[in-house]
């Protein structure tokens, strides 16, 4: 498993600005950044037609950071990604259907919930954490390891 | 047509925060989850940066009576703690543990071009489906 940098300023800066964007999306539309939230707008069954253009602004967004990023700082991120493709299809099965059963991910109850101190989004990121850390530690140091 | 501006460039911040930080790299998310090995400390950083932030505008939105270009806010209501929210956070820790995505570094990286990414968004979309329709059912 690649080991990562530990970058306490880049992280800080860069969760302020993912802040930032949460209050933008809230003092001017009124609504929270919970990523799952704003993605699923758009999947069938639909039942908030209203949101769906600001869904698809927002995504429009998220896709352009990266090129907007090297546009302005002539910077790729660096990414290491797992490669086993089975297993990251079953993930993104857990991560999609997890996080709208749930009613959010880490974007939703981790830093719009937890910003407004919603007890229900505590225990979800809590709830997460705990079973994202698990995970990484069996497939890591478990048995088959 | 404001607010379609002010949500895609909400979208822009929130991507860029995301690559900044290097939450948009799954190796670094896993080794924060990772605290018996190779632990990254970063994504507290990032938790502590946005929810600083994030604190200070719920602060002012619970003050004002409308957000700036919309007529009200739609916030969560609810408080109770149900199951459905502990089962959906437990099977969406698994998967970002597995994978070291979640929706938002996912989407913003398919501009970063790894097949893998563009696997990852394909099942979560397909997930997403399947829970929609499954709370309907409950």
């Amino acid at each position: 498993m690649p080991a990562t940098e530990f970058t306490p300023v880049a992280s800080l800066l860069g969760g302020a600005l993912i802040g930032l964007s949460a209050a933008m999306f809230l003092l001017t539309l009124g609504r929270i950044a919970g990523i799952s939230g704003i993605v699923a707008k758009l999947l069938p069954p639909v039942n908030d037609k209203k949101g769906i253009p600001l869904s698809m602004a927002f995504i429009a967004g998220l896709l352009l950071g990266a090129p907007v990023l090297a546009l302005l700082t002539g910077q790729h991120p660096e990414q290491s990604v797992v490669s086993n493709i089975w297993l990251v299809v079953i993930a993104g099965l857990l991560v999609g259907f997890g996080s709208i059963l749930g009613n959010g991910c880490t974007s939703g109850h981790g830093v719009c919930g937890i910003s407004r101190f919603s007890v229900r989004s505590l225990l979800a990121t809590a709830t997460f954490m705990f079973t994202g850390a698990v995970t990484v530690y069996l497939v890591r140091h478990g048995v088959s390891a | 047509m404001i607010s379609i501006l002010m949500a895609l460039v909400a979208g822009v911040i929130f991507s860029l925060g995301l690559m900044i930080s290097g939450m948009a790299n799954p190796a670094k998310v896993q080794n924060f989850l990772d605290v018996a090995g190779q632990w990254d400390p970063s994504l507290a950083f990032v938790m502590i940066g946005a929810i600083g932030v994030g604190a200070v505008a719920f602060r002012i939105a619970g003050k004002r009576s409308k957000p700036l270009v919309a007529d009200t806010f739609s916030l969560p209501t609810r408080t109770d703690i149900d199951k459905p929210l502990l089962a959906g956070a437990a099977i969406f820790g698994i998967g970002w543990g597995l994978a070291g995505y979640c929706p938002g570094p996912a989407i913003a990286s398919i501009s970063i071009g790894a097949t893998t990414t563009f696997f990852f968004v394909i099942s979560m979309l397909a997930g997403m489906i399947l829970a929609k329709f499954t709370k309907r059912l409950l």
